[in-house]
């Protein structure tokens, strides 16, 4: 039993979200706690996964006990461990806390909303696990489908902007598929580590760097780095706010996390770093797009929308910061993975917190937002400061890093994008927490917000739990950053 | 020069398949023609991974005939005679996520029609600027 636990993790939200419509036709009200259940049982096997990694290396799991080069096969290290671990517990969290949310949004849809959600947590953790170039292509696929399903239930203009969405991701899938197909016919093999022993003789052929191109754009598209970053905002801001909370952090996040894989276990980092100008180009692209998205965050009036283009940001940094090929980049890059989806869920759930309570997301309805909902605005300063880097928040130890390795790489047009990020934050945030102080709306109000304005209270606690644990997460994982360090990330930075 | 365009006369015709493809994405204004272009543009990949698992001269399907009698050396494969399955068989899984797009790309269109009477992509957004 032991030994099938890699496994586990895929079936357990696969076969449950097959049973889900099932059981909500009995009995509607059970399908969240089905979702919740089969999510505990699948984080608890995640982070046993990660413990066994711990203690004993590498986990190679054989699906029907072929082997590796013909059959496919789950490899978990170090990396896709806390890759795992992130996408379970943070899926489990989005699950606790959508209850509310969804009842008030879709209440109509609950059952199909709960099915979709633990096919798409299916496809997160598949892309995470496998160990396998195609297999990654078919998840990425499952993941995006229930993707484009839970965005398009949102509110008015989601169907548009999951259209798009659609044609995008599509585009970056089938580019995926073509770089993939590009090192099947050279190598004839689809297991990452195979293609990794037969790629290096055949590094100086023009259908590897093809390869390479196709793979790079088409995860550029997936993980919305910068200049194809067009779906996102609209995407995740009119998403209803269960699925944002759940698909903003994580789907960009794991296309990082693929971006890593082929840079560094697919293809040798002797030939992304040093043979090919990779990494230049991305120290740059991440540049553009942390000053991008920043500025652009600054003049978003919606504050779902601000999140969206500071999550276009903060993926600059982490491409930027593997781009800039140094161990301590690196580092900071794999830890800021960990960092930034523990942020972002922590403002999304805040987010939607607001949104149950106020109809709104839009930050001149904060006015007095810190009196009547003490608790949720205590989890919206600890992920603000995460984001703008105040120590002990998490997201202060990841930037460090960054820094460190912007200075050892001289590169100092990144390092200055990094301190202006910073900047660009304080303001945003500030904005916000400005308006959540004042109680009487200067400028009168919109009608319907004064209208409200004496019903607003604290959060129901099914939402509030989550939310307070996330952000505690935040600083827990800032303080204890250097054992996440030394026992996790340590191991899942290449050797250069 | 002309060797190298007979030559390589597949992969030619799924580049060019796929551009049409794109094209049809970025540039039409219609809902539907996109989602054309989007199966174009994912048909073109699936006619260039089966187009690689061809083998000139008389090669065959890869069935063993009668490899459940006798015994020996005599089953030994000899590659060159068949063509390689794989190529197929990873886009019998791609067809399948290609079919699941489409559905789901269709009934978002139909969400689209139903809430705007309309799937030109300009008389929505004029819609929805409207409110």
């Amino acid at each position: 039993m032991i030994a099938q636990i890699p496994i586990l993790i895929i079936v357990i939200p696969l076969i449950s979200s097959l049973f889900c419509p099932l059981i909500g036709l009995w009995r509607r009200g059970l399908s969240y706690f089905w979702a919740v259940f089969s999510l505990s049982l699948c984080a608890l096997a995640s982070i046993n996964t990660l413990l066994t990694v711990i203690d004993s290396g590498t986990i190679h799991y054989r699906l029907g006990g072929w082997a590796p080069p013909f059959g496919i096969e789950y490899v978990v290290d170090h990396l896709n461990a806390m890759m795992l671990v992130i996408v379970s517990v943070i899926s489990l969290m989005v699950a606790v806390y959508s209850k509310r949310s969804v009842e008030q949004e879709l209440p109509e849809k609950a059952v199909y909303f709960y099915t979709v959600f633990l096919l798409q947590v299916t496809g997160f953790l598949g892309i995470v696990i496998t160990g396998d170039l195609f297999n990654l292509y078919v998840f990425l696929e499952i993941g995006s489908l229930a993707g484009y399903a839970l965005i398009a239930i949102g509110e008015d203009g989601a169907p548009l902007a999951t259209f798009r969405y659609i044609v995008m991701g599509t585009i970056g899938a089938c580019f995926y598929l073509l770089g993939v197909g590009y090192i099947y016919i050279s190598t004839g093999s689809l297991n990452m580590a195979d293609v990794q022993q037969l790629l290096p003789q055949l590094y100086d052929s023009k259908v590897i760097l093809t390869a390479i191109a196709f793979l790079l754009a088409g995860l550029a598209v997936k993980m919305a780095l910068f200049p194809v970053h067009v779906w996102l905002p609209d995407a995740y801001t009119k998403a209803p706010s269960a699925t944002s909370a759940l698909i903003a952090p994580l789907m960009t996040k794991i296309s990082l996390y693929v971006m890593i894989r082929i840079l560094f276990t697919v293809f040798q980092p002797h030939l992304s770093i040093e043979l090919l100008p990779v990494t230049d180009i991305m120290v740059w692209a991440g540049f553009v797009a942390i000053l991008a998205g920043g500025i652009m965050a600054l003049a978003q009036t919606d504050f779902k929308r601000m999140l969206c283009y500071v999550v276009v940001a903060e993926v600059g940094y982490i491409v930027g910061g593997v781009g800039l090929a140094n161990t301590i980049a690196i580092k900071g890059a794999v830890l800021h993975i960990l960092n930034d989806a523990v942020m972002t869920v922590g403002l999304f759930t805040v987010a939607g917190i607001i949104m149950y309570k106020t109809k709104s997301h839009d930050i001149s309805d904060f006015h007095g937002l810190f009196k009547k909902m003490p608790f949720t605005m205590f989890a919206f300063m600890v992920g603000a400061l995460s984001i703008i880097g105040v120590p002990p928040t998490c997201g202060f130890f990841s930037k460090w890093y960054l820094i460190q390795g912007a200075v050892i790489a001289n590169h100092w047009a990144f390092l200055i994008a990094l301190l202006l990020s910073s900047l660009i934050s304080v303001v945003l945030f500030f904005r916000v927490i400005e308006i959540g102080y004042v109680f009487q709306a200067s400028h009168g109000g919109h009608a319907h917000s004064t209208g409200q304005a004496a019903t607003i209270d604290e959060a129901p606690l099914s939402m509030l739990i989550p939310t307070i644990a996330i952000a505690l997460g935040i600083i827990l994982i800032g303080v204890y950053n250097q054992a996440v360090l030394s026992n996790i990330v340590a191991f899942a930075v290449p050797q250069l | 020069m002309f060797e190298f365009i007979v030559g390589y006369y597949n992969y030619w015709m799924y580049i060019g398949l796929m551009m049409i493809g794109f094209y049809a994405m970025m540039a039409k204004r219609n809902l539907i023609k996109k989602i054309i272009g989007m199966n174009i543009f994912q048909s073109a990949i699936i006619l260039f991974y089966v187009s690689t698992s061809v083998k000139k001269g008389g090669v065959t399907v890869p069935i063993l005939e009668h490899a459940h009698e006798g015994h020996g050396a005599h089953h030994a494969v000899d590659i060159m005679q068949y063509a390689n399955p794989l190529p197929h068989v990873l886009m019998l899984t791609a067809i399948v996520v290609m079919v699941a797009t489409l559905g789901v790309a269709v009934a978002v269109c139909i969400m689209i029609y139903r809430r705007y009477n309309t799937l030109e992509e300009d008389e929505i957004i004029m819609s929805i600027k409207r409110g």
